[in-house]
């Protein structure tokens, strides 16, 4: 096996293969085990019903961040529904002996960004949690992809997953990325190219010279979105950038642990030969700032071109679906984005919401002001995040321009806590997803990068940030 | 898990697209702690009009969707969120199975565990299908898992495909935790052989 050259899902594959009995799924053993307040509960019910225990607590980490308020912490929660979520799960975490990034802890945030934040998220690792945001973690060289509450008991009791083997696809991003031009932005236009459903059944690797020179949070960002192109797990292979990130976190491996962990981390890359199922390739030069103008992810464009015309697509199912979409957000073919009203500006989700995010708006914010009448909301990933950005005085930049800066949690990505678009309201979105209702029933959403976010919270309406950048 | 064999059931379309969770469930559905009582708000959004009344237009709110058990939906559903939610609802709306040209795999994988069996149709098959279902709303198709059949009203038998393991459970009612727990032992031996990753304690 060791000669024929393989792609680096194949090696984390091969290397977490229990058993694999002929005709059945992989029993596929899981390194890291990421849990929530909202997935979980039945699965913990599921456990005392049948008088199992957790297999492995110290290779389990739970925070809650799904339905969480984003107020101040001296509010108290007023959902009730919530509050039994939350007790709930640390009800859970105490009986089972799992460690937990409670309400009150300095480690809390989104799930995806505390994983990689504390070091727990590492390369060669297989990552499940009951979240499809999961892909995220694959930005370390991981095997990361979200599971259901069945799965998430399973896990629970054996530490492991039954797993048919998925194809692998290459998506080869080369070249340079323009001012102005994102992580988000690459992401954006791989899902308009491939379609919400084109990565169905495929784990995806990101290769290529742009992808190299991304930083560790901006791989997260294109990562975190491999599932709205419907791949349920995304990766880039580690490097020195990795290691670089992962060194020195408080779960990290230390002394020689560490160097004997890089020099095995250095081995996992694709192999020069090995087959991918599938390879995509995008010019990164080409790429101008993205946005969304529909109800799924894969309706994006470039931010300068006008809404597509349903008469021009030639299929039934997708003119219909269009024609839908376009009613739904209450646009009309042919016309720009560019100009559009904006009620909302919402920066924050795992997608978006860490210090990379952060700064990117704020260099744009510095010393503007956010459009009368407009309400922008920054969400910072996690409480480090939220530390780190206030140390650096990004606080400041966005209270000054006139946005609001919340505590961290998924806020009005999923809208489950009262942060929400009212009915009719537009919002410019940093979060990943666009589906009708998504932050607040009758809501619309154009998704777009933190840089594009700012900017279009300065005027009001959808910008081309390109004109801030000097 | 009730075991799954063949059943006649009534069918109710959907032709939409890409049908993501938020759709199927939306999240301030997601509050719960049980997996009871979300059929009533199943597709909540198209289902009921802002003042909370059943909107007329929507399919599922029609007499003919009334014990309807076989969803045929449009391509791609059950794309978005890993909510096993979405499945629960279904399942407790009254559906047995959904009939698409493709599903999102974290939905398939969720269904599969719920007795909810996603069935894969050409489009031909599909395009028939969906006419059945507008033209004649009583029309039934039986399901016939262990031979992975449907078969039509005119008589005419398709096949489908499912992964044998998924199969089994499913025809046997058998949970899959069942069959991992088999293997604990070759788990343990792993662990011993690989030692642990990341240490969370
Ligand atoms: S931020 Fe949004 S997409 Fe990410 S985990 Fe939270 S709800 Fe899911």
């Amino acid at each position: 096996m060791t000669n024929t050259p393989r792609t680096l899902f194949e090696k984390i594959w091969d290397n977490h293969v229990v058993v694999h009995e002929n005709g059945n799924p992989a029993v596929l053993y899981i390194d890291l085990h990421l849990v929530h307040e909202v997935t979980s509960p039945q699965a913990f019910t599921g456990l005392r019903e049948k008088g199992l225990t957790v297999r492995r607590p110290s290779q389990t980490l739970a925070t809650m961040d799904h339905g969480i308020p984003t107020t101040p912490p001296d509010v108290p929660i007023t959902d009730m529904m919530i509050v039994k979520q939350i007790s709930q799960l640390e009800k859970n975490c105490a009986e089972f002996g799992i460690p937990l990034m409670g309400m009150d802890s300095p480690n809390r945030g989104i799930v995806h960004v505390i994983g990689p934040e504390l070091g727990a998220t590492q390369p060669g690792m297989t990552i499940v949690c009951g979240d499809s945001h999961t892909a995220t973690h694959g930005a370390f060289g991981a095997l990361a992809f979200g599971i259901g509450t069945s799965e998430i008991e399973h896990v629970l009791a054996t530490q492991s997953l039954l797993q048919q083997k998925p194809k692998s696809m290459e998506i080869r991003v080369e070249g340079a990325l323009q001012p102005g031009v994102t992580a988000k932005d690459i992401i954006l236009a791989i899902i308009a190219r491939i379609g919400i459903g084109g990565g169905t059944g495929y784990v995806v690797e990101y290769t290529g010279s742009a992808i190299r020179s991304l930083n560790m949070e901006e791989r997260m960002t294109v990562c975190n979105m491999s599932i709205e192109g419907g791949a349920r797990a995304g990766m880039v292979a580690p490097d020195e950038t990795t290691f670089e990130f992962l060194a020195n976190r408080p779960l990290s491996p230390r002394g020689k642990a560490w160097d004997a962990a890089v020099a095995q981390w250095r081995q996992l890359r694709t192999d020069d030969g090995a087959q991918y199922d599938h390879t995509i390739t995008l010019n990164a030069d080409d790429l101008t700032p993205m946005i969304t103008y529909g109800t799924n992810p894969g309706m994006g464009m470039k931010i300068t071109d006008t809404i597509p015309d349903p008469a021009d697509v030639a299929d039934v199912s997708a003119r219909q679906s269009l024609q839908k979409a376009l009613d739904y957000m209450d646009l009309q073919p042919g016309k720009p984005l560019l100009g559009h009203p904006v009620d909302v500006v919402f920066l924050g989700s795992c997608t978006n919401s860490r210090l990379h995010d952060l700064r990117q708006a704020a260099s744009v914010l510095k010393g503007r002001k956010v459009a009368p009448g407009v309400r922008m909301m920054v969400v910072p990933g996690s409480q480090q995040v939220k530390m780190q950005a206030e140390a650096e005085g990004l606080d400041k930049i966005f209270i000054e321009a006139g946005a609001e800066w919340r505590e961290s949690g998924c806020s009005m990505c999923i809208a489950m806590n009262g942060d929400q678009l009212s009915p009719g309201q537009v919002a410019v979105s940093t979060s990943n997803r666009n589906f009708e209702g998504r932050q607040g029933s009758g809501g619309r959403t154009f998704l777009a990068s933190p840089l594009t976010a700012a900017a279009s919270a300065i005027e009001g309406a959808v910008a081309d940030v390109r004109k801030y950048i000097a | 898990m009730n075991p799954f064999t063949t059943f006649i059931g009534k069918i109710v379309s959907i032709p939409t697209e890409n049908i993501d969770t938020d759709q199927i469930i939306p999240a301030q559905f997601l509050k719960v702690t049980d997996k009871n009582g979300l059929g009533k708000n199943l597709f909540f959004n198209w289902r009921y009009l802002p003042d909370g009344s059943p909107n007329p237009d929507f399919v599922l709110n029609r007499a003919q969707a009334q014990g309807a058990q076989i969803l045929v939906a449009g391509d791609n559903f059950g794309c978005g969120s890993s909510r096993e939610h979405a499945p629960w609802a279904l399942a407790a709306f009254g559906f047995r199975a959904i009939i698409s040209t493709g599903f999102a795999d974290i939905f398939r994988n969720n269904s599969l565990k719920n007795g909810l069996l996603p069935i894969i149709v050409d489009k031909d098959t599909h395009r028939q299908l969906q006419s059945l279902a507008e033209e004649d709303p009583e029309t039934r198709v039986t399901i016939n898992l262990p031979d992975q059949t449907i078969t039509l009203p005119d008589g005419r038998t398709v096949n489908f495909p499912i992964d044998p393991f998924s199969k089994h459970c499913m025809v046997n009612g058998i949970d899959q935790l069942g069959y991992l727990r088999e293997h604990l032992s070759a788990i343990e031996k792993y662990e011993q052989s690989h030692p642990q990753r990341v240490k969370t304690i």
